[in-house]
């Protein structure tokens, strides 16, 4: 080989090796500062981020508030279901698992896509829920794939249980995810993308309540997100449940009466303004909502021309027609002009060059005939006499054309006319014309059926006008109830001072409506031993005649609203059927709601269980004798509800309790409280009447 | 005349020096792979060491003069065994760099770096410290070329890059002047520039892991996660560290292969500031060791050799140390005497072996 080892002479310069020496040294100085910089300038920050890395925050989801009715009856429970999330603190990307995922879950891949960027910019700790209420099937999808798929985690969680058919779904709303345009709003600062949201009715305005706050299991995790480690758990709070002020039987009852025709009825209790019923007819299902919605059915449901998710009773704005007469007559009343008014209807009159047609030749009235008989031609005369701005002081007055500021998200205001909106809205001095056409409810009035309940009820309670609420607010705490009050501004509750004589006159004319009588309006919706009083209404709809068939477009708009007692009563009912012709009809849906409701008043008046806690002796019975059977009115069918007229009829079976003393009988048995005794001897009685 | 040789001049204090960083390094690879499916591994990394001592020492007995006789066999042999690596290498993820030989997987790469510290020293010894004309340089280039070209096919960046500073310590060392360095200096940056642009030499996802470097926090899941999981794991460590198997990042498994390319990161977040400076102390002194025993050394190959060996461990920890840090992109180069694994223990002690050699053979002429 013609290698030579070299000489000793031969040898690297030292200055070569000092430049080499030095260029380590600097190496070395280079990396210390490196460290320097992370581990001393930088440590406290990379603290932060480590903690981030390793702490994994397993939800526990809230249990949402259930919602009871009035008597705590369960409207709306839940149910348990598993979802299914995703972990992307994997230290790897999922983009090539996104299919497989998608097959197993049946998923739409670009659905799934979607989701995941939505959740972009979340921090990387929190799971993505990608599949909620998943089958076992594909729960078992994700236990067999659990090597392939580490990123799927399923969690056990709560899910909202509706009722079924769209029982009273537009007053209880429904929940979905928390959109994006809603996270942006203040109101919702403290929700986290995938969050359940309230989006209508009750669970949007109490959500905050509803939704309870969701725990967590804090654990440590290695970047494949396995459980290495456990720091703890925050407990989820579940959330408060709601007691509603609606009653089941007459939701029920209300529900069936309206059936399939599009409209709404609401019933209050116009002493506190207690919504005891709230139906918007089409309905839809809200248990649709709690588990994603899919597009086609949310497009069918918001382009359905009956408008199936628009609360009608809150949110729908018609002409009041004919029940607007009652607004008019304590406007005239209480102007001194209505007292002694006498009007000659021949079909109609003229006004301002034009004729105004009623209904029949009423011939010569007074207001205590013209309510009853609704005659278009009285109220044609009183309104020219008023004027529409009077009209508008009263109407305003009594809460039309504004919010009632029941609590329920987006109720609508409705419009009621005068020169000042004339002007504010069309900039043009307004045409007295029109005056006439607002006297009968027509024109540009615009109402919603829950302004005309509280409005007749109101006046019925001698002005005594009630905020409506759905929820009691004694329940709620107190800084969230005026949160409510101060969200919901609106008519509230007001004391309009009523003429002795307005107030009467008015609550006799409208129980003589549902009595039996020529041209009475509302006589078919008679009921034997009830004082069931109203005000029918058939709005005729803008370029529309009496075609009369009911749920034609051009039919008239139907609207009953009635109360039981006529004075100071105990429930107010709006019914409005759209396009549902005469207000008779809707005056007949109000009448079953009566039923209901008086029938239970009575069971109730008598179940001694209710009294138990009453020390003096009360009466027990079962037995309501029905009066005999009377010759039937005159003209329509009243119904007969079995009300005892007589007071020996009443009391036929009857005998009296303590049921707070002891009561001879099985000591065994009462060896508790009163109560059981009680029935086991109050029930042979109901028999030895022969009553079942 | 021949000195008996006798294992009193062996370096006992540069292997003293070792052997401390070779504790410390079983001691983290034990607490980094605690929970992992690696669990036991630093028992693996001992016996690794014990094999590296034997090897040390046997290849302190061969003279160095002898190895570099036979070296130029040897480099021929390894650019077969590259090429074969190339067309009957198992594909390790995506990458060819084995070849298995019955029960063990064998990594050519690595022993061509050993191979070419003796060429190269040979080569530059051979031409005795004269001033290098163009020829000489680019010999030596063609050297060091054809195995890199034949490394960076399988493709590993790592192992090729770290055949660079061989070369560039012999051009160094070997007598270079200041105008050739330029030049090659600029053809180099142009040569790198258009490899880059190029797109043929390197793949996409090596041309991602040199930038990402740069700004990893663009990137927090793909090419840069790696990078930020260290610099959080080193950083978090502080001053005084976490304390052993108390490393989060480490522990959480979010710290990629943390007993092997990023032992570094996971023994800064365990014992912090403190700790990585006596570990980057240690490495110092044992480079002035090195480079000592170059000044001393016999003869030009010998010293050669010597700087080669402190060439090639320089740029490792430059680089792994940088990688950890932040200042250096992810080039998959293991930190000598730290990082898990047997081919990068056994050619550290190899070439351990070869400067015990030269050191003994100091009086030997």
């Amino acid at each position: 080989m013609s290698f030579s080892r070299g000489s000793r002479d031969e040898k690297l310069s030292t200055l070569k090796l000092t430049v080499v020496q030095y260029g380590i040294v600097l190496m070395m100085l280079a990396l210390v500062a490196g460290l320097w910089r992370l581990q001393v300038l930088g440590a406290e920050n990379f603290r932060l981020l480590a903690d981030q890395n390793r702490i994994r925050k397993v939800p526990i989801l809230a249990g949402r508030g259930k919602l009871f009715d009035r008597e705590n009856r369960i409207i709306v429970d839940n149910y348990p279901s598993v979802s299914c999330f995703l972990v992307r603190e994997m230290g790897r990307s999922v983009d090539n698992d996104l299919p497989l995922i998608a097959r197993g879950l049946n998923l739409d891949l670009d659905q799934l896509r979607a989701t995941l960027r939505h959740f972009r910019a979340a921090p990387g700790y929190q799971p993505i829920p990608i599949k909620q209420d998943i089958t076992a099937d594909e729960q078992a999808f994700i236990e067999a794939h659990r090597n392939e798929l580490p990123e799927l985690e399923t969690i056990d969680e709560e899910r909202r249980l509706y009722p079924r058919d769209g029982f009273a779904a537009h007053l209880i709303g429904y929940v979905g995810e928390v959109s994006e345009e809603d996270l942006n709003q203040s109101r919702y600062a403290a929700y986290e993308p995938g969050d359940m949201v309230g989006k209508a009715g009750v669970e949007e305005t109490y959500d905050e309540l509803l939704r309870g706050q969701d725990g967590s299991r804090d654990v440590i995790v290695d970047s494949r997100g396995r459980e290495v480690g456990y720091l703890g758990t925050q407990h989820a709070i579940p959330g408060q449940d709601l007691k509603l002020t609606i009653d089941i039987d007459l939701q029920r009852a209300a529900e069936l009466a309206l059936g399939s025709a599009n409209g709404a009825v609401v019933a209050m209790d116009p002493r506190n303004g207690e919504i005891l019923a709230m139906v918007s007819h089409p309905s839809y299902d809200p248990n649709a909502f709690a588990v994603r919605i899919s597009r086609v059915d949310w497009n069918k449901l918001i382009t359905d021309p009956a408008h199936p998710l628009m609360n009608k009773a809150i949110q729908d704005q018609l002409a009041p027609g004919s029940t607007f007469k009652i607004i008019m007559s304590a406007a005239g009343l209480q102007e001194g002009v209505a007292q002694n008014m006498h009007v000659m209807c021949n079909g109609g009159a003229n006004f301002y060059g034009r004729f105004f047609h009623c209904d029949h030749h009423h011939g010569l009235l007074d207001i205590h005939e013209a309510i009853p008989m609704s005659c278009d031609t009285f109220f044609y005369t009183l309104a020219e006499k008023l004027g529409i701005d009077t009209i508008a002081k009263y109407a305003t007055s009594f809460g039309l054309g504004a919010k009632t500021g029941i609590d329920l998200p987006n109720e609508m205001a409705g419009v009621m006319p005068s020169t000042q909106w004339e002007m504010k809205n069309y900039h043009q001095r307004y045409y007295p014309g029109n005056t006439i056409s607002v006297g009968i409810g027509q024109g540009e009035t615009q109402v919603t059926p829950l302004q005309l309940a509280r409005a007749l009820g109101g006046i019925a309670s001698d002005g005594h006008m009630v905020r409506p609420h759905v929820v009691a607010p004694d329940q709620l705490p107190a800084q969230f109830r005026q949160a409510v009050q101060d969200s919901f501004p609106g008519s509230g509750d007001v004391n309009v001072p009523l003429r002795p004589d307005t107030w009467n006159t008015i609550t006799e004319g409208m129980a003589a409506a549902t009595t039996p009588g020529l041209y009475h309006t509302a006589e078919a919706a008679h009921l034997d031993g009830v004082d069931f009083a109203g005000k029918t209404g058939t709005a005729q709809v803008v370029g529309g005649g009496d075609t009369h068939n009911q749920g034609g477009a051009k039919t008239p708009n139907s609207w009953f609203v009635g109360m039981v007692p006529r004075r100071n009563p105990e429930i107010v009912i709006a019914v409005l059927q759209e396009h549902g012709d005469w207000g008779s009809n809707s005056a007949k849906i109000a009448a079953q709601l009566v039923t209901v409701y008086v029938n239970k008043k009575r069971m109730q008046d008598h179940n001694i269980l209710d009294q138990a806690s009453l020390s003096k002796p009360v009466e027990v019975g079962a037995v309501w004798t029905g009066p005999e059977p009377k010759p039937e009115p005159r003209r329509g069918g009243g119904k007969r509800i079995g009300a005892g007229q007589q007071d020996s009829e009443l009391h036929m079976g009857h005998f009296m309790v303590n049921p707070v003393a002891p009561v001879s009988g099985p000591r065994s048995l009462a060896a508790g409280r009163l109560p059981v005794p009680v029935w086991l001897l109050a029930a042979p009685l109901r028999f030895k009447n022969g009553q079942p | 005349m021949r000195r008996l040789m006798s294992f009193r001049d062996f370096d006992w204090t540069l292997l003293g020096m070792v052997l401390l960083l070779c504790t410390i390094s079983v001691l983290e690879i034990y607490s980094a792979t605690l929970h992992t499916k690696y669990v036991g591994f630093h028992t693996k990394q001992m016996y690794w060491i014990a094999a590296g001592i034997v090897a040390m020492f046997l290849f302190a007995k061969v003279d160095y003069h002898k190895l570099i006789d036979y070296v130029l066999w040897a480099y021929g042999v390894f650019l077969v065994a590259l090429i074969a690596v190339l067309v009957a290498g198992q594909k390790v993820l995506g990458a060819r760099r084995w070849i298995k030989l019955g029960p063990m997987h064998f990594q050519p790469s690595e022993w061509v770096k050993l191979i070419l510290i003796l060429a190269v020293a040979r080569y530059f010894a051979n031409l005795g410290g004269r001033s290098l004309t163009w020829k000489d340089i680019f010999k030596a280039f063609a050297l060091v070329g054809v195995p890199m070209l034949l490394v960076i096919k399988q493709p590993d960046l790592g192992t090729t890059l770290t055949y660079t500073p061989i070369l560039i310590a012999g051009l160094f060392l070997g007598g270079i002047n200041l105008r050739q360095a330029l030049i090659l200096a600029t053809c180099g940056l142009v040569l790198v520039g258009g490899a880059w642009s190029s797109g043929k030499l390197l793949k996409p996802y090596q041309k991602a892991r040199l930038t990402s470097f740069i700004n990893p926090d663009n990137d927090p899941r793909g090419t840069g996660y790696q990078l930020l999981q260290s610099k959080i794991a080193v950083g978090s460590g502080g001053i005084w560290g976490k304390g052993a198997a108390k490393g989060t990042q480490t522990q959480g498994d979010f710290l990629p292969i943390p007993h092997a390319d990023f032992i570094f990161a996971a023994f800064g977040e365990e014992h912090g500031f403190v700790g990585a400076f006596f570990v980057l102390l240690l490495y110092f002194l044992i480079l002035m060791r090195l480079i000592q025993n170059a000044q001393t050394a016999a003869d030009l190959s010998g010293s050669l050799i010597i700087m080669g060996i402190v060439a090639v461990l320089t740029f490792q920890i430059a680089v792994n140390v940088g990688m950890v840090i932040g200042f250096m992109p992810v080039t998959g180069i293991p930190l000598p005497l730290m990082s898990y694994g047997g081919s990068s223990v056994l050619f550290t002690f190899l070439a351990l072996g070869v400067v015990m050699n030269v050191r003994m053979r100091r009086f030997v002429n």
